[in-house]
């Protein structure tokens, strides 16, 4: 018996919904099976919270008296770089920004201690933060410059807009060579000491939807503490990405664009990070609901750690040079259970992705549904899939 | 003059079975009280002593151990997790040289023994959103 989305959001309004995190949902069809838990269960809530750099925000400022032209001028925020390539009143920033007088990798490892992701955190917070601004003044916008504190609340918009997040699946970094290496998955220690990985695994949106049979533009999620909607694919996007049997991809795969109105946000959902000798990012919290509509769809909501796979890439050699090289293929229930068997060798493993962070935004998705305060949207197109022959292409150079 | 010092004894792998610390008792008349310790065979070890003797005896205890290849350093600081910051990632967890964060099987939070740690420092850079910090 299948499901409208209409269905699932009156029952959602009655209060009647009944709805399961994508952990809970594995014992819950253990002991119902498929076709009861199909029919009982209308939506699994998913979460994932972990560094992911193409993040950013938009901004507009306000326009000042006498007015200044941002567009084609200059502008910071708390020191770091903010794009000015829009109109007047309007800022762009990345999460992956750092102020000019960072020292970088000059001092190496660099620290990296503040960046775009750090001013969103402190925006988010409702801290307020230095505005520094240039422009060329034109006959309509005759002012050159503006040193000012601005503050969330005041600004006519602040969208948070994140071109790729919620990656399906992710490497797992190791180091064959005999130095340390400071890399945007963590400190790899040499001679395989060390693992990192970052997914939420059995938890993670779209590997419970590895098809992407319900999540759409359009689709209304967790984003950051507050709501937010899933905007186009995100970038290198690629659903033909090798795939297991299950249908679960086995490398990096389809990636997701999202939006939201940052003020509505939390600053513990939007943490600016620095990854030592890397840079400054942000680690973002997400969480997508995936409407029950039928057993298909359930079934796949049923991934467990144990039947996902990871690639585990060297990041001494292969990852730096672009070589498609993989060393081995190792279970999320393996990666988090501390160490992973590699040839023999016993490798500690750590994440990037916080696991009970993920768990949170799933059973707070879990609540909204519950208490009525947050309905599924029906996606308005779908996102590029296996048979749109996408792929993420690498860069040809030419002159 | 007798004197006392907390500090913090780093051991290679290769000399973790070696009797350093009964030697500083029995060859340089220091005395010596555990605040903790890890050791264990082929691995790095540390261990965080105070210890106490006459003042040319200790720097000469200090001296033979620091040629036998163990690293000492004084214990002036100790670390801190700010627990409002940390978002329990776990990137601390595979760096940490004397095992102090360890991820809790249940709620896959990470957990601190600040019993084990021997503040070093090295969490300090690792951690992303620089939840761990020095407190002198």
């Amino acid at each position: 018996m299948d499901k409208t989305i209409d269905e699932i959001n009156a029952k959602i309004k009655q209060g009647k919904a009944v709805i399961a995190t994508a952990e809970e949902i594995i014992k819950i069809a253990q002991e119902k099976g498929l076709s009861q838990t199909a029919r009982d269960v209308d939506v699994v809530t998913t979460g994932t919270f972990g560094p992911m750099c193409s993040s950013g925000a938009y901004f507009n400022i306000g326009h000042t008296k006498p007015r200044l032209k941002l567009g084609g001028g200059k502008a910071t925020l708390n020191d770091v770089p903010a794009y000015t390539g829009f109109a007047a009143a309007d800022l762009m920033l990345g999460a992956n920004a750092i102020p000019d007088n960072d020292p970088r990798n000059r001092s190496y490892p660099g620290e990296f201690n503040y960046g775009g992701g750090h001013v969103i955190e402190d925006l988010v917070a409702g801290k307020d933060v230095r505005l520094i601004a240039s422009g060329y003044g034109t006959d309509c916008y005759p002012r050159t410059s503006v040193d000012t504190l601005i503050n969330i609340n005041d600004l006519n918009e602040a969208v948070l807009f994140n071109p790729r997040n919620a990656y399906q699946n992710y490497n797992v970094a190791v180091n064959t060579s005999d130095k340390t290496l400071y890399t945007y998955m963590g400190i790899l220690k040499p001679r395989l000491a060390n693992a990192n990985y970052c997914s939420a695994g059995q938890l993670s949106p779209l590997l419970n939807d590895p098809y992407l049979k319900t999540i759409g533009i359009g689709t209304r999620i967790f984003l950051g503490g507050g709501i937010g909607y899933v905007a186009w694919n995100g970038t290198q996007h690629n659903p033909m990405a090798l795939r297991s049997e299950n249908g679960v991809p086995k490398r990096g795969a389809c990636t997701l664009a999202v939006i939201g109105d940052l003020k509505q946000m939390n600053s513990r959902w939007l943490r600016g990070i620095s990854m030592l000798g890397y840079g400054a990012t942000m680690a973002v919290g997400i969480g997508v609901p995936i409407p029950v509509i039928n057993e298909e769809v359930l079934e796949y909501t049923l991934v467990s750690d144990s039947a996902i796979m990871a690639p585990v890439v060297d990041y001494s050699s292969a990852y730096p040079n672009r070589e498609a090289n993989v060393l081995a293929e190792i279970s999320y229930a393996e990666l988090k259970s501390g160490k992973i068997d590699f040839n023999g060798k016993q490798i500690v493993t750590a994440a990037l992705s916080s696991y009970s962070r993920a768990v949170e935004i799933a059973s707070t998705l879990k609540e909204w549904l519950m208490e009525g305060k947050f309905f599924l949207t029906e996606p308005v197109a779908p996102l590029p899939g296996i048979n749109d022959n996408t792929f993420s292409n690498v860069l040809t150079e030419r002159n | 003059m007798k004197v006392s010092h907390k500090v913090v004894l780093h051991f290679p792998p290769h000399i973790v079975e070696q009797p350093y610390i009964n030697n500083l008792v029995k060859d340089y008349d220091l005395s010596f009280n555990i605040l903790k310790a890890s050791i264990m065979p082929n691995q790095e070890g540390f261990a965080v002593l105070e210890l106490s003797g006459e003042q040319q005896k200790y720097a000469e205890g200090i001296k033979y151990i620091t040629a036998a290849g163990v690293k000492v350093e004084p214990l002036s600081r100790s670390v801190l997790r700010n627990e409002e910051r940390c978002t329990h990632c776990g990137a601390c967890i595979s760096i940490c040289p004397s095992h102090a964060f360890d991820v809790d099987e249940q709620s896959r939070l990470v957990k601190f023994d600040n019993n084990r740690c021997v503040a070093c420092g090295l969490c300090i850079k690792a951690c992303p959103p620089h939840s761990m910090e020095f407190h002198f």
